[in-house]
């Protein structure tokens, strides 16, 4: 082997992709190769490294020097400053936006140093498509601990003292969980994983599979052991293309290692692990529903009991574990439970992932201990509201989710806390909102969701929804009345309480949540006919100012809808019944003629 | 769901044929093998038209009712063909409150062709879709597997002009 001096470590989540990081990577080797370095200097293609929006990233060890918004027209610069002369590229380097010093390490930013990766330990740090790079970083060890010395029952008693929860959204206990399928008799169970990731606007699996699918793998093998199971599938979203390509390249590694398949590590344990793609239905991600579209059906939820753990996939014994649950059990088994217990709060043990998004600096990936102020992840770790706009809200746990208003800002994030303003942990999404979002809209926008998404089977759902957003519709329009905010309130009472399945049965908290919260704004758009946010366009109409119009024609010009007409020099006029109010004019507009109102 | 009843002629080759024979052939006794079998059809075809379902049901040996009922069930399944360049617009919850509505907007606006639908030439397919995974890059489009981030509705323009 030879002696290898520096490692460019290039990130390739789906972000970084999107943005060109595959133009960077062949950029580098021709560099390389041609300043003689590609014997001393290793590239290597990383998951998400976290911070997603200033992508693509690229990190450069041992330094650690964290380089944004790299292009392929950067990576000579790069190559011969840096990897060749030793000088980093200033110009490149991450800054954080209150901080000219310019924090170099990629672990002093303030985007990283209060994150604490557990789930993401290796994501952005190991190639994920080299099983190698995994064992080099602990991988498998954890497997062949708990073959080789422990019994499935003492695996079952370590997760149920780390306090490990279901990181999926219900939250309930993965020890308990292990527990009950291990009690159920019978030669056949399944250990699956649900990777269906349905809320829009959140990646943390899709994170984790591309930037370290060993570690979902290994411990669906350990969980197998643990319950007595022989075979597990790995529930994937079909538009997740990388992470299926990545899990596939993984299980082959694993069995050309002996770490899936007949008699591991030489013991009498068997394990296997097949993929199925979910084909773009947010109601599989439903613990019965998923399991009936891995068997091959229209995936209907069914009504519990009979839990999985009893009769699950096929009708035989099943536990279904998130993405993020089973990145934890490899590190609790290495570390210890009481090493996992000893991070977070009282009830809500260890780290959660988020996927930051919406109005914030940082959007991306973060992992924090239990127990975080929020404060701390939108104004340090997210580097605030960008554009100098006020924080709204946040709002987690996507559809089924509700908001966090600015006013509960300083709420330490876990379990109890949120549930006690009224607020839910959710799988992840974590999307802020500022001034210019408007409450009701966002309601709407996940009702709309929701119907879409409803698979119909039962009427509450089916039918309280859609009249739920009837109602939000009329009320964005203009056109609605008080009474219908108490409908509101009826329908989501009835809905909650009477719907098959978790869908419906949470599909009104969005609503619930931003009318407590935001009464004011539901007011405004039924009493004064108003958004206050400025965001519900059947509210709003754009108008030029004559007495600031120069008549320069730019707005015309942008305008989609052939809406602006007038003769250069003169005013120019817009043709309501023709905007459709995409504020392109407006925009455009240099005399700050145009406005909304 | 968007699917609605196939309207464009089946144009299914004999190669075509045979491969998804040999689809079939390999997930025929394979629990829950119909959906992996769908999917690979609908790569093989660009989309599952009626004549590709029957081949189907009575490769798997099942209802055409069960085909046809599990086509509808998943949006993942087109029963329409998607046009030379298929554009999405993402309009998960990170892409709607960075405007990707408004990108949308303005695609349907400039191309004339709804959301949903497929142009006249067959040349442009426009649909949302829910959350990409490129969430850092709000808001996103992508064209066929060209992704586009951190759009305005300026740069609509620009990026159709790339695919004509
Ligand atoms: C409509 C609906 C959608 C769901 N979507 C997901 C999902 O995408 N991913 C997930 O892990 N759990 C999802 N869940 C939760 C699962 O039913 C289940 O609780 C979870 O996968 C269990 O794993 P955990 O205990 O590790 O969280 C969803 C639940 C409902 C009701
Ligand atoms: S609550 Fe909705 S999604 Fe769930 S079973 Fe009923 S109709 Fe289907
Ligand atoms: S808002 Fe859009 S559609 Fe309306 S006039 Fe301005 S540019 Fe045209
Ligand atoms: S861009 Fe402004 S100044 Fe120019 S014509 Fe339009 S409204 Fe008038
Ligand atoms: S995809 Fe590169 S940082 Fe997330
Ligand atoms: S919400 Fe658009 S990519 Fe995630």
């Amino acid at each position: 082997m030879n002696f290898v001096r520096a490692h460019v470590l290039v990130c390739t989540g789906t972000g970084c992709s999107s943005a060109g990081a595959d133009g960077i990577i062949s950029a580098f080797e021709e560099q390389l190769k041609k300043n003689g370095l590609d014997e001393e200097v290793r590239v290597v293609k990383t998951g998400c490294l976290g911070l997603c929006a200033k992508g693509p990233n690229v990190v450069v060890y041992p330094e650690g020097v964290y380089y944004n918004y790299v292009s392929a027209e950067d990576v000579p610069e790069i190559v011969e400053e840096h990897l060749l002369k030793g000088r980093p590229v200033t110009r490149l380097i991450h800054g954080d936006a209150e901080d000219a010093s310019k924090a170099t390490n990629l672990t002093d930013t303030a985007f990283y140093k209060d994150q604490v990766r557990i789930a993401l330990r290796n994501c952005g740090v190991i190639n994920p498509e080299d099983i190698d790079e995994y064992i080099a970083y602990d991988g498998y060890a954890a497997l062949a601990k708990v073959l080789t010395e422990m019994t499935p029952q003492q695996v079952i008693d370590e997760i149920k003292a780390s306090g490990l929860k279901g990181r999926g959204g219900a939250g309930f206990p993965t020890g308990l969980k292990w527990q009950f399928a291990a009690n159920s008799p019978g030669p056949v169970k399944y250990a699956c994983c649900n990777a269906d990731e349905g809320d829009p606007g959140a990646f943390m699996d899709r994170s984790v599979l591309e930037g370290d699918p060993h570690s979902v793998l290994e411990a669906m093998t350990i969980a197998g052991y643990a319950i007595g199971a022989t075979e597990g599938y790995i529930y994937v979203r079909a538009e997740y293309p990388i992470a299926v390509e990545r899990l596939k390249k993984a299980l082959e590694q694993s069995h050309e290692y002996g770490f899936l398949g007949k008699n591991i590590f030489g013991t009498d344990f068997s394990f296997d692990i097949g993929i199925r793609l979910g084909s773009g239905a947010f109601v599989c991600g439903e613990e019965t529903a998923l399991m009936v579209s891995i068997e091959g059906k229209r995936g209907e939820p069914r009504c519990r009991p009979p839990y999985p753990a009893v009769k699950g996939l096929f009708g035989k014994p099943t536990i279904l574990n998130n993405v993020e649950t089973y990145a934890n059990v490899c590190w609790i088994i290495n570390h210890g439970a009481e090493a996992y217990a000893a991070l977070g709060t009282e009830g809500s043990k260890g780290t959660k992932v988020f996927a930051l998004g919406g109005k914030i600096n940082n959007t991306g990936l973060v992992e924090i201990p239990m127990g975080t102020p929020l404060r701390q992840i939108i104004e340090e770790i997210g580097g605030g509201v960008p554009n100098g706009k006020k924080f709204k809200a946040v709002q987690t746990g996507g559809p089924s989710g509700a908001c966090i208003p600015a006013s509960q800002i300083d709420v330490p994030i876990d379990y109890e806390n949120l549930t006690r303003i009224g607020a839910m942990m959710g799988s992840g999404g974590m999307i802020v909102l500022d001034e210019d979002d408007c409450m009701v809209d966002i309601a709407k926008f996940f009702l709309q969701f929701t119907v879409d998404e409803s698979c119909g089977k039962c009427s509450p759902c089916r039918i309280g929804i859609k009249r739920m957003y009837d109602i939000l519709d009329r009320i964005t329009a203009g056109q609605g009345t008080l009474e219908d905010l108490d409908t509101l309130e009826e329908l989501a009472a009835h809905i909650k309480g009477n719907a098959l399945c978790g869908l419906g049965q949470t599909a009104p908290n969005p609503v619930l949540s931003t009318l407590k919260n935001f009464k004011d704004e539901y007011v405004a758009h039924v009493v004064e006919k108003r958004c206050p946010a400025g965001s519900c366009k059947a509210l709003l109409n754009y108008t030029i100012d004559p007495a600031k119009c120069k008549g320069c024609s730019a707005c015309s010009r942008v305008c989609p809808a052939d809406a602006i007409s007038g003769v250069v020099r003169s005013p120019f006029v817009i043709d309501q019944s023709k905007c459709i109010k995409c504020g392109s004019c407006m925009e455009k507009c240099k005399f700050g003629a145009i406005s909304k109102g | 769901m968007p699917n609605t009843k196939t309207v464009v002629p089946y144009s299914g080759t004999p190669e075509q044929e045979a491969q998804l024979k040999a689809v079939i052939a390999e997930y025929k006794d394979v629990p829950g093998g119909t959906m992996p079998v769908m999917q690979q059809a609908q790569e093989i075809f660009g989309y599952l038209p009626e004549e590709v379902q029957i081949m189907i049901a009575e490769g798997m040996g099942i209802p055409l009712e069960e085909v046809y009922g599990i086509s509808t069930f998943y949006s993942l399944y087109n029963l329409n063909p998607k046009g030379r360049y298929k554009i999405t617009v993402c309009l998960g919850t990170a892409c709607y409150v960075k405007g990707s509505q408004a990108i949308l907007d303005k695609i349907v606006a400039r191309l004339g062709c709804p959301v949903g639908s497929i142009s006249k030439d067959g040349k442009y397919s426009v649909d949302a879709t829910r959350c990409v995974g490129a969430c850092g890059l709000a808001p996103v489009m992508m064209v066929n597997d060209d992704v586009y981030g951190r759009m305005t509705p300026d740069q609509v323009d620009d990026v159709l002009a790339k695919y004509k």
